[in-house]
């Protein structure tokens, strides 16, 4: 092992020791309750089942009591929604984020109050603001339908988060606010760290603004861009606290972690519960691996 | 001075002033929701009819100790992000600029602790912060929020490391420099934007984690803000004292945005960035 | 000189020896004076801020009578957080509480970790709600004394009902004719949101309170009888749904798919709704000063499901236990009594309205002096439904949650009440496996 490998391990060797003193057990635990049949009530008596949890007759997948398929299970129906909440959510804050930053990169007088303004919603305890829109999307005394009554964009009030049409979206659109600023601080400090040489070459060569964009400026932010999708990625898969208080948690409504957290906590059933959760991981980890190859994220990739 | 068209800087502001408006509206609402009580808090009016303190004096004098619970969170989060970004910058130089086998593997390993959700993992930390000591300080805490945060961390550290120009490392060597001086006093400068970035997200983070903090932490004096709003009560079982929930939201948003004006200085002085030229 | 100082020196020597040889003597004589049990109890009884004053006070009298000191432990305000936690610490076998308030739903959760209270309540259940002392024992077992209870009731708009010359509805189809009537009535284009009926309809647990009513009101059982069979599935259960569905979208709003007790009290107490369903705890809110509809309001049982139903109301309420990890039980229990005893509920009632689970109380004229109404609570609490929770045991909140997903189902006109009440029958039995 030559020199320069011998520092990076030592250099690494804080980070590793402390995350498998810290996390290896409860992760392993996790996993490890997955293969058998364990109720809260009683950890002492568990008791090894094999893949009963995932495959067996009144497990995740392949259950024989799912009358109407797979999809229409509840596990089945979490997998759906927290896909298409992860898909929107994940594409409308990036864009939105992309924006902002590329707003807040300009010069302008008023930038520092603005930048801090944008930080506001990623600021804001997430129970909090999900609470804070729940009574502002309220249908009897919320102030949006007051609003919206009185532009006269809508007839009668609308209820929001309890409606099924509504609700997934008035999710989504929550969950832009609160995350945008997340987004849009991570490309600003890529966009600050770029070379001004670039783009004054550019400009002196006369190009327009939206090739400069395509062609130099998203190409240079590419890495961190990145890293902060697979991260909101990660983050949207697990979504729970704003769908938990926002709306009206029932089954049809229910995010994969949402139901991890009814079974482990609530039904007190940890084998069946860490099963979904050891699932959950493994969705979670195909769906990123499926992301970085799609967008060619390079992981031993040699320095600049 | 760059040379802006007019029509440039009037859609620059508009955007500026809309971008603002959307941010902080909600927020606005929370205040002016701490300014009201009683029957006014279900009225739709944006501003209180009859402003009062009550809700924040009821804060500071109510059967919590909200006070020590602000210091709390202090502590936990400043703690946590000093470890993470200790540990993050070191691990981000080997992880960014030195060639090894495995490296592909080790980051993906970090990134699969970012995988689980934290209620799979609740009690398996329970049990390891009890046989740890740390059961019931707020300053065991500090431990699953680092271990939590780093993934993050290396990650976005990691990459901004790689960014870097290997002419001003190759410099440093030949100047006879080691590794430590290199990370800290070559690269730290450069990586201001990064490193404020990722300490403010990390900060956040710890300073609003509830599920953790509200099984670890029984004792009152040793709890953290989120828990402390979430055991706000009002005067009966049902009733959700939205007066007093919004005031303690505020207060516990203040600093946050104070810290973000603080540092955001720092996310703009990349423009060292272009020290290699020459 | 020194023979002279050697006496003296001897006989101070002498002295001091014989002190040193009582000391232990007069040390222990003191010990054993001073009561054995000087223990500190910690009890977690409350939420919010009433609770905790009248936690306070009760248990410092307490503390005064018997020479221990009391703790007080806080929880969460989110019963389903409480009992998550109090699971997660019960597993770590935790001393961190003794005494802990215990939600009506939860003796069959947590039975394996609570003290039998019989050989320290020498027979003074007898003096509670028949219905809640049965709610709490398990196996033969006491595990919590009856502090205070609830049960649903029917709010509805006096001047409303006068000024349209209708009487309080007997049956929900009454309900259903006079909110419709009232509803089209009132609803001018300054007043567009008056809605007839509101209620929590969320899929929580108080929607399985709210649905269970309807049910038991149209004889359609409990969902899972006493034995342990699951009864939900049967024409009268189907015939309750499907009438409650029929309300959304016609006198009650959309919006109560995701309203929990307090959205329905908003409403309620602006003025916007004629009728309402909720739990008593409303009742002096709605009667404050700055409320617009302070005097305008009365209670009756909830109505009952066609002419041959029944009156049902879900019995809510909480009870106090000692956990079996507590060290120190005598003490515990003994807290216990004295805080469940006739004058400490009698006090509360007065002073904070809470309901007394002693049928006595409610003719104390002390009691309904301070608080009128709670004089026709008497029957609605003899009668009231409890919840399938002690006969399905650690395996409620999964019943539950079924039950309140196919009633969402239903309410959310995703299924008709047949399909939901079959599907939940195939649901349970799952559940159930072989037995609770």
């Amino acid at each position: 092992m030559n020199n320069r490998t011998r520092t990076a391990w030592l250099f690494l060797a804080p980070m590793i020791i402390l995350m498998i003193v810290v996390a290896a057990w409860p992760l392993g635990r996790s996993i490890w309750f997955s293969f058998t049949e364990t109720n809260i009530n009683d950890l002492a008596a568990s008791r090894f089942v094999g893949f009963e949890n995932y495959f067996g007759e009144f497990g995740l997948f392949a259950n024989p009591n799912h009358s109407e398929g797979f999809w229409r299970s509840d596990w089945g129906v979490s997998i759906r929604n927290t896909f298409t909440f992860a898909f929107f959510s994940v594409g409308l804050e990036t864009l939105a984020g992309l924006g902002v930053a590329m707003l807040l990169n300009q010069e302008f007088r008023g930038r520092a109050f603005v930048r801090t303004a944008v930080l506001v919603p990623w600021a804001i305890p997430t129970i909090v603001s999900a609470k804070m829109w729940g009574w502002m999307l309220h249908d009897q005394f919320g102030i949006i339908n007051q609003m919206m009554v009185n532009a006269g964009l809508i007839a009668q009030k609308v209820a929001w988060t309890a409606d099924p049409q509504y609700a997934m979206w008035t999710v989504v659109a929550v969950d832009v606010w609160k995350t945008t600023p997340f987004m849009a601080l991570l490309i600003l400090a890529a966009l600050q760290t770029l070379p001004k040489d670039c783009y004054e070459a550019a400009k002196v060569d006369g190009v327009h603004p939206l090739r400069l964009f395509w062609k130099v400026t998203l190409p240079l932010i590419k890495g961190p861009l990145l890293v902060a999708v697979i991260f909101r990625l990660l983050d949207a898969l697990r979504v729970f606290d704003l769908i938990f208080v926002l709306t009206s948690n029932s089954s049809s409504t229910i995010s994969m972690s949402g139901f991890v957290r009814r079974e482990m906590i609530d039904n007190g059933n940890m084998g069946y519960g860490s099963a979904a959760s050891t699932s959950l991981f493994l969705i979670i980890f195909l769906a990123a691996f499926i992301f970085m190859r799609l967008a060619r994220v390079k992981l031993s990739e040699e320095s600049a | 001075m760059k040379h802006r068209p007019l029509w440039g800087t009037v859609v620059l502001y508009a955007l500026a002033a809309l971008v603002v408006l959307i941010s902080v509206y909600p927020f606005l609402y929370a205040v002016s929701t701490s300014f009201k009580s009683g029957a006014a808090l279900f009225d739709t009016n944006l501003w209180p009819t009859a402003p009062s303190f009550a809700n924040y004096i009821g804060l500071f004098e109510g059967s919590q100790p909200f006070g020590r619970h602000l210091l709390n969170s202090i502590m936990v989060a400043t703690l946590t992000v000093t470890c993470a970004v200790l540990l993050g910058v070191t691990a981000a130089y080997a992880l960014g600029r030195i060639q090894f086998k495995g490296k592909g593997l080790l980051l993906l390993a970090i990134l699969g602790v970012s995988m689980f959700p934290q209620v799979a993992v609740l009690s398996g930390m329970f049990e390891l912060i009890q046989s740890l000591g740390l059961y019931n300080r707020a300053l065991g805490l500090v431990v699953p929020y680092t271990i939590f945060t780093l993934p993050f961390t290396v990650w976005i550290l990691t990459t901004f490391m790689r960014q870097l120009p290997k002419e001003l490392e190759e410099a440093a060597i030949m100047d006879g420099c080691g590794p430590l001086r290199i990370i800290f006093l070559v690269f730290m400068p450069l990586l201001w934007p990064a490193l404020v970035s990722t300490g403010l997200l990390a900060f956040i983070g710890a300073w609003n984690e509830f599920l953790f903090a509200l099984t670890f932490v029984v004792d009152d004096a040793e709890r953290t803000v989120p828990v402390s709003i979430s055991l706000i009560s009002g005067a009966n079982a049902f009733e959700i004292p939205w007066g007093s929930i919004m005031a303690a939201s505020v207060v516990v948003t203040v600093p946050l945005l104070a810290l973000v004006l603080v540092f955001q200085k720092k996310i703009v002085s990349g423009l060292t960035a272009g020290a290699v030229k020459g | 000189m020194n023979v002279q100082m050697n006496r003296q020196s001897r006989y101070s020597l002498f002295l001091t020896k014989l002190v040193a040889a009582f000391v232990p003597v007069i040390a222990i004589s003191l010990a054993a004076m001073t009561p054995a049990h000087a223990v500190t109890v910690t009890i977690a009884c409350g939420t919010n801020g009433a609770d905790f004053e009248f936690c306070k006070r009760h248990t410092g009298e307490w503390a005064k009578k018997t020479g221990n000191t009391v703790k007080l432990f806080s929880q969460p305000i989110s019963t389903t957080d409480s009992l998550a936690l109090y699971r997660q610490l019960f597993a770590a076998k935790s001393t961190d509480v003794d005494i802990i308030i215990v939600d009506v739903v939860w003796p069959g959760i947590i039975k394996d970790h609570l003290l039998d209270l019989k050989k320290y309540s020498k027979g003074v259940e007898s003096q509670h709600f028949p219905a809640i002392v049965a709610n709490n024992t398990v196996d033969g077992k006491l595990l919590g004394m009856p502090w205070f209870t609830d049960a649903g009731l029917l709010y509805y708009r006096k001047d409303l009902l006068d000024k349209h010359g209708l009487k309080v509805p007997d049956t929900w189809e009454d309900l259903a004719a006079a909110a419709k009537k009232v509803q089209a009535a009132e609803r001018t284009p300054a007043a567009a949101d008056f809605q007839g009926f509101v209620f929590p309809a969320k899929a929580f647990e108080g929607l399985s309170c709210v649905a269970l009513e309807w049910v038991a009101s149209y004889g359609g059982g409990s969902i899972v009888d006493s034995s342990g069979k699951v009864t939900i599935n049967n024409a009268s259960a189907v015939k309750a749904l499907n009438t409650a569905a029929s309300w959304i979208g016609t006198i009650s709003p959309n919006g109560v798919l995701n309203y929990a007790e307090e959205d329905t009290r908003g409403v309620f107490q602006n003025g916007k709704a004629l009728f309402m369903r909720n739990w008593p705890y409303a009742y002096s809110l709605m009667q404050a000063p700055d409320s617009p509809v302070k005097g305008k309001f009365g209670v009756a049982p909830l109505p009952k499901g066609g002419a041959g139903g029944k009156n049902a109301a879900t019995l809510g309420g909480w009870q106090l236990a000692v956990t079996k990890y507590s060290k120190v039980p005598d003490a515990a229990a003994d807290l216990v009594m004295f805080m469940t005893s006739a004058e400490v509920q009698k006090d509360r009632a007065i002073k904070g309205s809470y309901n007394p689970t002693r049928p006595d109380l409610y003719k104390d004229k002390d009691v309904i002096a301070a608080n009128p109404f709670m004089a026709s609570l008497l029957d609605v609490f003899t009668n009231a439904v409890a919840r399938p929770s002690t006969a399905t045991g650690i395996k409620y909140p999964e019943v539950s949650q079924a039950f309140w997903d196919a009633t969402h189902d239903v309410l959310s006109k995703k299924s008709t009440g047949e399909e939901a009440v079959r599907k939940l029958e195939g649901r349970l039995n799952q559940v159930k496996r072989n037995k609770w």
